[in-house]
């Protein structure tokens, strides 16, 4: 296993930049997840560390090693790709057995390593078929089967999961999840899906625009985020954010919103009065108020989940969403009274975008 | 005619009645109907030249063109096989044409695939104008390369050679387009993930490309093996050897200033048409395949 050096890495297609000085550490045995809107360059990354795109600046190094001008068949690198990229017209067990016998590995031994993957992944009674005979699912199993036969120094994940349908992608997550517990290998992930993100990651890295936002353990991207745009991706439902100004009188600061309402900021945050903020809370940051305490919201979708209610209203001349983890006997058009919990406010600067207090932990 | 078939099934709408679906039933078998009927007379035209072939090398020169036309042949002539392929060197032209029909159809299977993979999964600057250029030369007929073609193959002292009848049509912008269209549709990610797996690139063209493009190939075989089995004016002009005539050449012998012997020709002209037959009814599922995937027909 060996960790993976990106160093103020570049890459431009022609004109356009698509990732601007990237720098990140990879640990010796970390399942780091890298996640964005579509465009932001977290594939090319991942594909420069791969190899398998040049590296127009920087450096990238795995287990020491500087690999920028390595072929990708000499980084000690296995991917699986999103469209799972087995080869048709191979059995599963040669699609496994392929880049063994291109090591020219004795027949017995490459035998033995297929079977022992294909155990691991339940893909014994499947290893005399062909790709297109088997399921989605099994057929992202045999694309980490091919990966984990080579014992390789890394393992990259283009978007395995999103070709998948919702109730397979919970399970593979789990297994991709225990496998990682098992091999201890160190692993880049790309998606797209920040709950996969959330649910799988040692550490997230928010890429936007070929650009860091923010690096950090789920939990921490969920409660701290350092701007605007990780906290509105990071989560779903997606953070709540209302514009207004920040007001300060003694000790006491509040968030003035658009339509006047004074929405309750703990502590003291940065800042000053008069300043543009965003008043930000997540959708279970908020209380359901007796009637005439809290903030007015009228109703105009409810969304129960079974587990829990989403109910979508106006709050301030925004629409918001709140969860509640208990069933409410409300209906759309009606009026309920919202109280932000104050440990769970974040307020940003409505200039850039950067986090100016973060509530929880506070 | 299918999709018109389809129409008339799918045009009643509200409830269905017994009657109603019944109708729909009758006007599907009328338009089933009409689709063979004009099917089979397309392939009776298809094949009225093929039979005219076969019927005349049974008919004896005095019938061959007696009026009303003899369909059926009376009495039915088989000396003029034997005959025809003991009046010349036959063995001999079919090997050659064997030879040079093989040999021509390898060499546009391998370089043509090699060209469209470059073309499709290599970036390089002018690789746009290389493909127009490519696909220009298909403009040309070999009339007017015939001329500087012949030149260069006496200047290089390969007239009579089986390298004269071969090398100029190792590779052909038809193929090139072909195999290229094909292999678009292979995606990049099975030869990415072949580079990880540590193959080199040849390697990647051999075990993944190429057995991935088989009906394209095999399409290509078909169309090569044909246009190069029926090459009449090169081998005209550069082969004057009778040792190397290949299986048209010998065809023409049997027109002469002195008469033409319809019934040999014909018989060889039978003989000579069995291995396309025999190639295109072994291959026709992956040619037919092959033609569909390159979007060269619907």
């Amino acid at each position: 296993m060996a960790s993976i050096e990106i160093r103020a890495v570049n890459k431009a297609f022609g004109p356009t930049q698509v990732l601007h000085d990237v720098d990140l550490e990879v640990a010796n045995g970390e399942f780091l997840v890298l996640v964005g809107p579509s465009g932001c360059g977290k594939s090319t990354l991942l594909r420069m560390i791969a190899g398998l795109e040049e590296v127009s600046g920087g450096e990238i190094s795995i287990g020491g090693r500087v690999v920028n001008d390595l072929p990708p068949k000499n980084r000690d690198i296995a991917m699986v790709f999103q469209n799972y990229a087995l080869y048709p017209h191979m059995t599963v067990r040669e699609n496994m057995a392929f880049s063994l016998k291109l090591r020219r590995e004795p027949k017995p031994q490459i035998a033995r390593q297929v079977e022992d993957a294909a155990e691991v992944l339940n893909l014994m009674p499947f290893l005399d078929r062909y790709p297109r005979q088997l399921s989605g699912g099994q057929r992202q199993r045999v694309a980490m089967g091919r990966a984990i036969v080579r014992n390789p120094q890394v393992f990259l994940f283009d978007e395995p999961l999103s070709n998948l349908d919702a109730k397979l992608r919970v399970q593979m997550r789990v297994e991709i999840r225990s496998l990682h517990q098992r091999l201890h290998a160190t692993s880049v992930y790309v998606t797209h899906d920040q709950i996969e993100a959330m649910t799988m990651a040692d550490r997230i890295v928010v890429l936007h625009e070929g650009r860091i936002e923010q690096v950090g353990s789920p939990l921490d991207l969920y409660d701290h985020p350092a701007n605007l745009f990780v906290a509105g991706f990071i989560g779903s439902p997606s953070m709540n954010f209302v514009r207004g100004v920040l007001r300060a009188r003694d000790d006491t600061h509040w968030v003035e919103a658009g339509d006047g309402t004074a929405l309750p900021v703990g502590g003291s945050p940065q800042g000053r009065d008069g300043q543009e903020v965003v008043y930000s809370f997540r959708p279970e940051h908020l209380e359901l108020g007796a009637t005439g305490g809290g903030v007015p919201a009228k109703i105009q979708v409810i969304e129960p989940t079974g587990a829990d209610t989403h109910v979508f209203c106006e709050f301030c001349g925004t629409q918001i969403c709140a969860v509640f983890g208990e069933r409410l006997s409300v209906r759309p058009g009606e009026t309920i009274f919202l109280q932000p919990k104050v440990a769970g406010v974040h307020l940003f600067d409505a200039a850039n975008g950067k986090v100016l207090t973060n509530g929880i932990g506070n | 005619m299918t999709g018109n078939a389809e129409l008339v099934v799918a045009r009643p709408t509200g409830p269905k009645t017994p009657a109603k679906g019944l109708i729909a039933r009758l006007l599907l078998r009328r338009g089933t109907i009409v689709v063979f009927c004009v099917l089979f007379a397309v392939a009776c035209i298809t094949l009225l030249p093929f039979y005219w072939m076969f019927s005349s090398s049974l008919r004896t020169m005095e019938n061959m063109f007696s009026l009303p036309i003899q369909w059926i042949p009376d009495p039915v002539n088989w000396m003029s096989y034997v005959i025809a392929w003991q009046a010349q060197d036959f063995t001999r032209y079919f090997f050659n044409s064997g030879v040079v029909a093989i040999a021509i159809t390898l060499g546009n299977l391998l370089l043509c695939s090699l060209a469209g993979y470059s073309l499709t999964k290599f970036h390089y600057r002018g690789r746009g104008l290389m493909f127009v250029l490519i696909l220009s030369t298909m403009m040309l007929p070999l009339e007017v390369t015939m001329v500087p073609l012949f030149l260069i193959i006496k200047q290089l002292d390969w007239a009579n050679t089986y390298q004269g009848l071969i090398v100029p049509f190792l590779v052909d912008g038809f193929g090139v387009f072909l195999m290229r269209q094909y292999m678009l549709s292979i995606p990049k990610d099975l030869i990415d993930s072949a580079r990880i797996d540590g193959a080199s690139e040849l390697r990647i063209f051999w075990m993944i490309v190429l057995p991935l493009c088989k009906p394209a190939l095999v399409a290509l075989a078909v169309f090569t093996f044909r246009e190069a089995w029926d090459m009449y004016i090169w081998p005209l002009i550069i082969i004057t050897k009778d040792s190397l005539r290949t299986l048209p050449l010998g065809i023409s012998l049997f027109m002469s200033s002195y008469g033409t012997s319809w019934d040999q020709l014909m018989a060889i002209a039978v003989l000579g048409t069995l291995p396309m037959i025999l190639l295109f009814f072994f291959l026709q599922r992956a040619f037919i395949q092959g033609i569909a995937a390159t979007g060269l027909k619907e």
